[in-house]
């Protein structure tokens, strides 16, 4: 494994490389995000950054294009040692960024936003008139055809990430950053993009690929680096290195989460799901036509992409949002749109709901311990009287769920925001699990824990499928649903596009699934292979 | 508005800089005197005995708080649920019309001992149905709540004025003013209660509705703190995302606490109405709502932050007319100033010396810094 | 006929002059909340530079120093106004509220303690307020029928301002969306973030923002008590800031509908008065009252949805925090 900073073939008497990163460190202050990052992006190829979620690779981009101002370190462009303090400095030194969340104005014309920043003068039309010949010209060039006269956001997101493409060639970068580009298109999109970026760096632009999905970095890049937990860990040369190579690069010496546990006896499906589908108000199709059941003493595992619907289902069946077309029934009790169950209904129908977003949802952070602890049970007349809540009891139940769930600091006075990740997290499934839940929906139950954290929750949720409970869980961990989940099913799109039993379970073909490329990839692998 | 991001302990945070924000005020205020060719010492002197001094200038001051203290915790209980509730001014006013009607309907039939809860009742349901709009609007179709309770402000002042010159005015009279109530309708000053214990008082309008202001302020505290609804209330305002998940629905919640709202700013009516002016007239709640955000902003939202904040806010008007009384380059416009200036440093620079309390407490000290 | 007509004529000339401080407020606000800062504060900046106006025009006796006043009043209060919530990130409607309630009591206070005339200052006259201009053959055309009222009563015969105040409308239109300067404003208060990654200083932009509101509000500050006035009134604005804003909403934030609320909120104003007492056809006698409210209600109708939907630069309100 070589962690070094010189790129590991380009090659002496070369031109200078497009970007030389050196010891860039950054914190945000408990977190080490970048720790002497060293990066050789040789000038006009395709440069793949791969690490998992967390690695400190947008942190990374964000410093090279100014957004933030690295602790210490030194950025050099094209050869030179290149002080870059705004984006401003960056665009000045020909580095252009898309970011994973389009920087776009929705009511803007496409033409308005890729003028922005760069008008040509005080006065918009003669910029404008100039823009519209060379965005004809970049269309031409690179195939990134686009109506300059459409507003943004009327446009699919595929054609938004032109626009952004455009934006960044527009102001003549020649160094462009993509942040997990690929996120949020579909593989035709995705292929469409791929060909783009080979058509620009055939004129001479370097692109850096950021992505946590080899597929990508084995189909498109010249090399590749791999980060993990905020370092630099490897630089290969695509060729030159596997899909499993770089898996296990990423992973590193990680601690392979496997837990114990015995084989299921499923019982009877508590939840049933039939065709459930959710339009949300923008008339994007968020879920569609989802079935699925879930039986006591089971965990079934949703894997998939963030943004493949996921959330949505989670929203649906814990009664958060009714679902547009479909019905599920939770025990006896059937849900549709016109028969919606808020979650308060859903509580009392005995089903738990652990969210995917404990800020977000999961918690109040500016509410005392005690008060988080209690949040949707708040109406139970074992917190409140007639009038009153009955504080006490709340203080003293809260008490009895911090000893049992090991959370500390053990003071239900605390604001819930003055406990770390994993002791909030420990907090809110306390709330779900102790109440015995027959149904447990739970949403990434690991995000921003710590280890030994994962391991008690991890536990938690065994021991409550062996106690009978039906679990849902949902995760983009493909670790962890492997290894929790008795069945899994992958979600794409919105749609359950494949289920797999724990024993036949397979990461590389889940990983596929979760693409929605597993039967191509199939094919086309049993091609070249054979 | 507790910022959960702050790193500075609560007796910092909640205690210290609010006392520093109104001290800067005040600084600011002084400068401002000097600059106008006066003494501040001696004005602040002048202010202090006109607020405190003697027993007449105490009843006003407590009189003054006693709005203060109706339209303060309106402001705080909207805020609470994350809402900005900036038509007090129209409550207070349109919950004075509610009290007035009750009176002049029954006044010539009930004893006081059945008027008073019916005015309070109806003070409440004036105040709370004139904020009920808004709030409808903004729950069920999102329309900006600063701007409808704007905009309800201007509209009660109108309505008001047509009320009293084209309906509810004294036959036979130039000024726009209701009938004076019969006595059975007024609620007792302070002076005569205290009379029958035997303990002789000068005259002021403070009257019985600071008891009942201060019976809300215990109201208000159990409700937002203790019961269910508070809690929920509470939740939306924090996080409305939470609160929905946690089966609560924030539309219930803001038309809820908006009407809460409402309700208290009416009890102005009370006061001002039943207690004080025994007719209704014009513009009778000016000045009063606005100055509900101050003391609001002043007392952290909470009841014993502003039954303090209202006090002083209280003592400033007394004292401020007493100043005016005394010294002609003053006007009681001072006060507003003063109180602007409260608004700006509590309210709009809340966070400005935040970080750099946050530096001084680290270098003074190290390591105890509450882990974020 | 005649008698009718030159009522109808005097109506709109009424609407003229009441409209001028509306529209210069409204626009104001308009390019502030283009930029994603929402000021309530019109109201307290119309009226500092009432004030500032009309004491400086009374100590120099020039209508234009005491113009160059209010600005700088009116400026500097909006300058207090982005200290708060653009450096400091206050809360921009309690920012709005404080500049009010100050500007409400500072203006009296210095009145008095400057004047002694218990909070007004002395009235103007002379070069000291802004003459009313007419056009060349005004009186010539007077008694033509029709052409010759409207030349000579409605188009001539205004202050200066007033025409400068019209001419805005069409300037704020061309600087917002035809030059460089209105493209970033109003990317600022749609989407903060992509003006920042695209290297523009999204605090500049709303101080900026903030000056040419300020700006404005001077203008129509000064007009009311050297322009339409003659002299500082206390309150003399009487929440015709707040009309503003009502009209900014109603215009859906876009220059050309903001002069048409303006006028259309004016022209209420304008015959509220006229209409006291007169039995109308069909609604009887209309409260003078309830035409004085209807810019209120119909902004509170217009953003309950039922007439068209108002909608707000998206990010107006919102401090700009860079996101980690």
């Amino acid at each position: 494994m070589t962690v070094a900073g010189g790129a590991t073939s380009s090659g002496t008497g070369h031109p200078a490389p497009a970007i030389q990163l050196r010891g860039i460190n950054k914190r945000f202050s408990p977190v080490h995000a970048n720790r002497d990052v060293n990066l050789v992006v040789p000038a006009g190829t395709i440069h793949g950054i791969v690490g998992e979620n967390g690695a400190g690779k947008s942190t990374l981009m964000s410093i090279l294009y100014g957004f933030y101002q690295a602790d210490s370190g030194v950025i050099e462009v094209g050869g030179q040692v290149c002080p870059i303090n705004s984006p401003e400095d960056a665009l000045a030194a020909g580095i252009g960024m898309v970011h994973q969340h389009f920087m776009l104005v929705d009511v803007f014309s496409v033409l308005e936003n890729i003028l922005l920043g760069a008008e040509g003068g005080p006065l918009l039309a003669p910029g404008m008139a100039a823009a519209r010949k060379e965005i004809a010209r970049l269309e031409a060039d690179y195939g990134l055809e686009v109506d300059p006269d459409a507003l943004v956001g009327d446009l699919a997101v595929g054609l938004r990430q032109r626009v952004e493409l455009l934006k960044a060639l527009y102001r003549g970068a020649n160094i462009l950053i993509l942040d997990e580009p690929t996120g949020v298109l579909t593989p035709q999109e995705a292929d469409r993009l791929f060909e783009i970026l080979r058509a620009m760096r055939d004129r001479g632009v370097t692109v850096i690929l950021i992505t946590h999905k080899l597929q990508e970095i084995m189909a498109i890049t010249d090399n590749v680096s791999v980060m993990r937990a905020g370092q630099m860990v490897a630089h290969r040369e695509t060729a030159q290195t596997t899909r499993e190579e770089l898996a296990e690069l990423m992973v590193g010496r990680k601690v392979l989460l496997r837990v114990e546990k015995s084989v299921a006896a499923p019982g009877d499906a508590l939840l049933r799901a039939d065709g459930l589908s959710l339009i949300d108000a923008a008339k994007v199709t968020r879920l569609d036509g989802v079935s699925l059941d879930l039986r006591a003493g089971e965990i079934v595992g949703i894997a998939g992409v963030t943004g493949n619907g996921q959330s949505e289902l989670l929203e649906v069946l814990s009664g958060i949002l009714p679902p547009s077309r479909g019905r599920f029934t939770v025990h006896d009790r059937a849900i549709d749109q016109d028969h919606p169950c808020t979650p308060e209904e859903m509580r009392d129908l005995n089903l738990a709901h652990v969210p995917e977003d404990r800020q977000r949802m999961g918690m109040i952070s500016a509410f005392a311990a005690w008060e988080t602890a209690i949040l949707g049970y708040h109406c139970d007349p074992a917190y409140t009287g007639p009038i009153l809540l009955k504080t006490n009891a709340i203080i003293d139940d809260t008490d009895g769920k911090m000893a049992r769930f090991d959370v500390r600091p053990a003071d239900p006075q605390l604001t819930s925001d003055s406990f770390s990740g994993g002791n909030q997290q420990k907090l809110v499934l306390a709330r779900e699990i102790e109440r015995q839940p027959d149904i447990l929906l739970v949403g990434q139950p690991t995000r921003g824990v710590d280890i030994g954290a994962i391991e008690f929750i991890h536990q938690q949720l065994i021991d409550m499928r062996d106690a009978g409970c039906a679990v849902l869980l949902v995760s983009v961990e493909l670790e962890e649903i492997l290894s929790l989940s008795d069945r899994i099913l992958v979600m794409f799109e919105g749609r359950i596009v494949g289920e797999v039993a724990a024993a036949d379970a397979d990461a590389r073909i889940i990983g596929l699934m979760m693409a929605n490329a597993h039967e191509k990839a199939e094919t086309e692998g049993a091609a070249a292979h054979g | 508005m507790a910022d959960p991001s702050s790193k500075l302990p609560t007796w910092v945070d909640v205690g210290l800089l609010p006392l520093i924000n109104v001290a800067l005020a005040f600084v600011v205020s002084g400068l401002l005197i000097a600059a106008l060719g006066q003494d501040p010492f001696e004005a602040t002197w002048i202010m202090l005995r006109g607020a405190f001094g003697y027993e007449e200038s105490l009843g006003y001051t407590f009189y003054y708080t006693t709005n203060f203290i109706f339209t303060g915790l309106a402001v705080a209980v909207a805020f609470h649920a994350g809402l900005f509730n900036i038509g007090g001014e129209g409550q207070a006013y349109i919950g004075g019309l509610g009290v007035a009607i009750a009176c002049l309907a029954l006044d010539q039939y009930l004893p006081f001992g059945l008027l008073l809860p019916i005015c309070i009742l109806a003070a409440a349901l004036f105040g709370a149905g004139w904020a009920f709009i808004p709030a409808y609007l903004l729950a069920k179709r999102g329309s900006h709540v600063v701007i409808t309770t704007i905009m309800f402000n201007f509209i009660a002042a109108s309505l008001m004025v047509y009320l009293l010159v084209n309906v509810m005015i004294k036959p036979g009279q130039m000024s726009p003013e209701s009938r004076e109530f019969t006595s059975n309708a007024w609620l007792p000053y302070m002076h005569e209660v205290l009379g029958w214990f035997g303990w002789e008082v000068a005259q002021s309008p403070l009257n019985l509705s600071l008891l009942w202001a201060l019976v809300c302020c215990v109201l208000v505290w159990g409700l937002i703190w203790h019961t269910r609804w508070g809690y929920e209330i509470r939740a939306v305002g924090a996080n409305a995302d939470a609160a929905v998940y946690a089966g609560i629905s924030p539309s219930k919640i803001i038309i809820l606490a908006m009407c809460l709202s409402g309700a208290l700013s009416g009890f102005v009516g009370i006061n001002e109405i039943m207690g004080v002016q025994h007719r209704l007239l014009l513009d009778f709640a000016a000045g009063y709502g606005f100055t509900g955000i101050a003391v609001s902003l002043m007392g952290r939202n909470h009841p014993v932050g502003i039954i303090l904040a209202a006090l002083l806010f209280g003592a400033l008007y007394q004292g401020g007319a007493e100043l005016a009384f005394e010294n002609s380059a003053f006007s009681p416009d001072l006060i507003v100033v003063i109180q602007g200036l409260v608004v700006l440093f509590s309210g709009a620079l809340s966070y400005m010396l935040r970080g750099p309390m946050e530096r001084l407490y680290l270098r003074l000290s190290p390591g105890r810094l509450v882990e974020g | 006929m005649g008698e009718d007509f030159l009522l109808i004529i005097l109506t709109f000339d009424a609407t003229i002059r009441v409209s001028v401080p509306l529209i210069l407020a409204a626009l104001a606000g308009l390019i502030v909340e283009r930029s994603g800062v929402i000021d309530i504060g019109l109201e307290g900046k119309m009226l500092a530079a009432a004030f500032a106006a009309a004491a400086a025009a009374y100590a120099t006796n020039s209508a234009w120093l005491g113009l160059g006043a209010g600005i700088v009043a009116s400026v500097l209060l909006a300058l207090l106004h982005g200290f708060a919530c653009i450096t400091h990130r206050g809360n921009q409607i309690v920012s709005g509220v404080a500049i009010n309630i100050l500007v409400s009591g500072l203006t009296v206070l210095l009145g008095i303690s400057w004047f002694s005339l218990g909070g007004q200052t002395p009235p103007l006259t002379g070069d000291a307020r802004f003459k009313s201009l007419t056009f060349p053959g005004a009186e010539a055309v007077r008694d033509i029928p029709v052409l010759g009222p409207i030349y000579s009563e409605l188009l001539s015969g205004h202050n200066i301002l007033v025409y400068l105040a019209f001419l805005t409308v069409p300037m704020v239109w061309w600087l917002v969306y035809r030059t460089r300067f209105g493209l970033r404003l109003r990317a600022t208060g749609e989407n903060p973030a992509a003006v920042d990654t695209a290297g523009i200083s999204v605090i500049r932009m709303r101080y900026l923002a903030l000056i040419l509101c300020g700006i404005l509000c001077g203008i129509a500050g000064s007009y009311f008590s050297t322009g339409h006035g003659a002299g500082f009134l206390r309150e003399m604005t009487a929440g015709k800031g707040f009309i503003a804003l009502a009209a900014m909403i109603f215009g859906k934030w876009r220059p050309v509908p903001v002069l048409f609320a303006c006028l259309l909120f004016g022209f209420l104003d304008a015959i509220a008065i006229r209409l006291q007492g007169v039995e109308l056809p069909l609604i009887g006698e209309m409260p003078v009252q309830f035409i004085q409210a209807l810019p209120y209600i119909l902004t509170v109708v217009l953003l309950a949805g039922f007439i068209g939907r108002a909608i707000a630069p998206k990010a107006s309100g919102v401090p700009y925090v860079k996101e980690h």
